[in-house]
């Protein structure tokens, strides 16, 4: 018998963001599936009531929560007290959690100091013969693995976009806060700010429809012999702004801004998309100017519909990655596009 | 910073981007296809806080750098002839699977207790510096873990700047969703700070510093230490490679406004 524990943590709003609705549909699939097994949710924030309240017809048996200012913050030794408590309290077997950047940095720790397992980036979950098993990639998206476990606890950390949101209707939930006093060595770090990266625009936008990817080829010489580096931040920029679609690279153009080349002025390393970038989950992609090499292309995995333009038609998308590619110059294409887009 | 920092930096091989992987079933659970023939490059990830580690002794008088390695000697070796040329550091092998298969927990236990084992290392000192996660497991974890084992509670996740204030504080910017970064400040060391890209290129080859590195890196190389990781309690039920092809339309006759109409008309759909 399981005792499935879903963790989530709230957002200064007291919200829960809506991975955690994701995870809490797996979690709640989960607890339907395996026989006996019972469903508690575990909340971390200041304040948790509203966010329990959103999910009390989860069908979950215990509410608990760990409050207050310490906790408000992302941190790994506070979060990692407050997880260690809220699993101990639930004596939970399983911990289905999302995969939130607060939780990918202290969910292994907790894990550790309470002798389980953890896998991330779960990308499926099924139960068979009664017992829980997950799917994830490994090597950067190249190969994809089915695996069960025998330790508890067992964390499960649920990448977005996996499963549909958890829907129903608010309740009243009967919250039980669960005490956790923070040892003086879990207050050396404090959380001053949120600071956007040193570019001009924020280009990143993790739920737009589309992902639009620059390569390299915007800041090299074109046909005439010259940079064209203005009209290539020119056109990028109109597209996202009329598409509202968030921007990838691949690591050829952001690596030129520290090899001192010209560079866009709002692409950073946070753009990177590939092998030692993010692999984002958008439902249409469109790679501008980019070879579509392996590296970049496992970035891909997720993006559904593809298409891409260049003007080397044997270019690494034509090999299968992309759904269709387009010969052709970028910059007249993507002009007329925004043409379009505007009109 | 009196004294300086200890920085332990962990990371190891992972098959060369570019290389086609297949998984097979190896005697032990899955592996990749001619895994150890297979050309090998420094973890990415791990590359960058390896840099960085290298950038901050530099910059902070007294410091010292080690890499803690598990991987197979063979392969670490070949890596040295490489890495060793960029930036000084004290080498560490432990001599096991490098590959995405084995636990991370396991993984955790032995570079614990190799770091553990690191004569002279001054725990009060120790920045803990890795990759945010590696280019075979990808999971991410690894550094929490070993961070957890040595009783390190001030964790950072997907590092891009570290600054040392004047007072010894760590002023610290992490990746956060939407291209944002939290910035932190922390007492000072212990810490882990698990790396993301970082802001520096990869250093040039300086044969000086390799030959220095050499003369360390062979002797840590024969003193290695067997670590045979793998995934106790993991059952597999299948590793496959994804089907990746899609007819690919290849369109090369239409116009530039052809072309822009279809895209926006496949945009709006």
């Amino acid at each position: 018998m399981e005792k499935i524990l879903f963790l989530a943590h709230t957002q200064d709003d007291g919200t829960l963001p809506n991975v955690a609705r994701e995870a809490l549909a797996a979690a709640v699939d989960l607890t339907q599936k395996i026989p006996g097994s019972s469903l508690s949710v575990g909340l971390i924030g200041q304040e948790a009531k509203p966010a329990a309240d959103a999910v009390a017809a989860c069908g979950a048996a215990r509410f608990l929560a760990v409050t207050g200012t310490e906790f408000a913050a992302s941190r790994y030794a506070s979060d990692v007290a407050a997880v260690e408590a809220l699993v101990s309290e639930a004596q939970a077997t399983l911990i289905v959690a999302p995969a939130t950047i607060r939780f990918s940095r202290a969910l292994p720790g907790a894990a550790q100091r309470l002798q389980g397992r953890i896998e991330t980036h779960v990308s499926g979950l099924d139960v068979v013969d009664g017992a829980p098993q997950i799917q994830r990639w490994y090597y950067r998206q190249r190969m994809v693995a089915t695996l069960a476990r025998s330790q508890r606890p067992w964390f499960l950390v649920v990448d977005a976009g996996v499963f549909p949101p958890w829907q129903g209707a608010p309740g009243a939930a009967a919250l039980d806060n669960v005490a956790v006093a923070l040892p003086e060595n879990c207050t050396r770090t404090r959380v001053v700010g949120i600071q956007s990266p040193a570019v001009k625009t924020q280009t990143i936008r993790p739920d737009a429809e589309v992902l639009f990817v620059a390569g390299a080829g915007w800041t090299k010489k074109q046909a005439d012999g010259q940079l064209h580096i203005k009209e290539a931040e020119g056109l990028i920029l109109g597209f996202l702004q009329q598409c509202n679609a968030s921007l990838g690279s691949s690591k050829s153009l952001v690596d030129q801004s520290v090899e001192g080349e010209a560079v866009l002025s709002f692409m950073s390393h946070l753009n990177q998309v590939g092998q030692t970038g993010s692999t984002p989950r958008h439902p249409k992609g469109l790679a501008t100017c980019c070879h579509g090499e392996e590296p970049h292309a496992v970035g891909w995995r997720f993006i559904n519909e593809r298409r891409a333009i260049n003007t080397d038609p044997n270019c690494g998308w034509a090999q299968g990655k992309a759904d269709v590619l387009y010969v052709a110059d970028a910059f007249q294409v993507m002009a007329k596009v925004n043409d379009l887009l505007g009109g | 910073m009196n004294g300086g920092f200890h920085i332990v930096v962990c990371g190891s091989v992972v098959p060369d981007p570019l290389q086609t992987l297949a998984p097979i079933e190896g005697p032990t659970g899955p592996a990749l296809k001619n895994e150890l023939m297979l050309p090998a490059v420094l973890d990415p990830w791990a590359g960058h806080a390896l840099y960085e580690a290298a950038h901050l002794a530099k910059n902070t008088p007294g410091s010292k750098v080690w890499l803690v390695s598990l991987g197979p000697k063979a392969k670490l070796q070949q890596l040295m002839m490489t890495i060793a040329q960029k930036v000084s550091f004290e080498l560490v092998v432990l001599d096991g699977p490098s590959g995405g298969f084995s636990d991370a927990s396991e993984v955790a236990a032995a570079l614990a207790g190799a770091i553990d084992k690191i004569p002279d290392l001054d725990r009060s000192r120790l920045l803990l510096f890795g990759g945010c996660a590696s280019a075979s497991r990808d999971a991410g974890v690894t550094m929490q873990m070993v961070g957890e084992r040595l009783g390190i509670s001030d964790q950072f996740l997907g590092v891009d700047e570290l600054t040392v204030e004047a007072d010894g504080a760590l002023k610290i910017l992490e990746r956060i969703e939407g291209g944002q970064y939290q910035v932190s400040v922390c007492a000072g060391a212990p810490a882990v700070l698990a790396w993301a890209t970082g802001n520096l290129p990869e250093p040039p080859n300086n044969p000086q510093i390799g030959m220095m590195n050499m003369r360390t890196v062979m002797p840590a190389l024969q003193r290695a230490q067997p670590a045979p990781v793998g995934a106790e309690g993991v059952s597999w039920r299948g590793v496959d490679l994804p089907q990746q092809r899609r007819q690919t339309r290849i369109v090369k006759d239409l116009s530039v406004e052809e072309i822009a109409r279809e895209i926006v008309a496949w945009l709006k759909g």
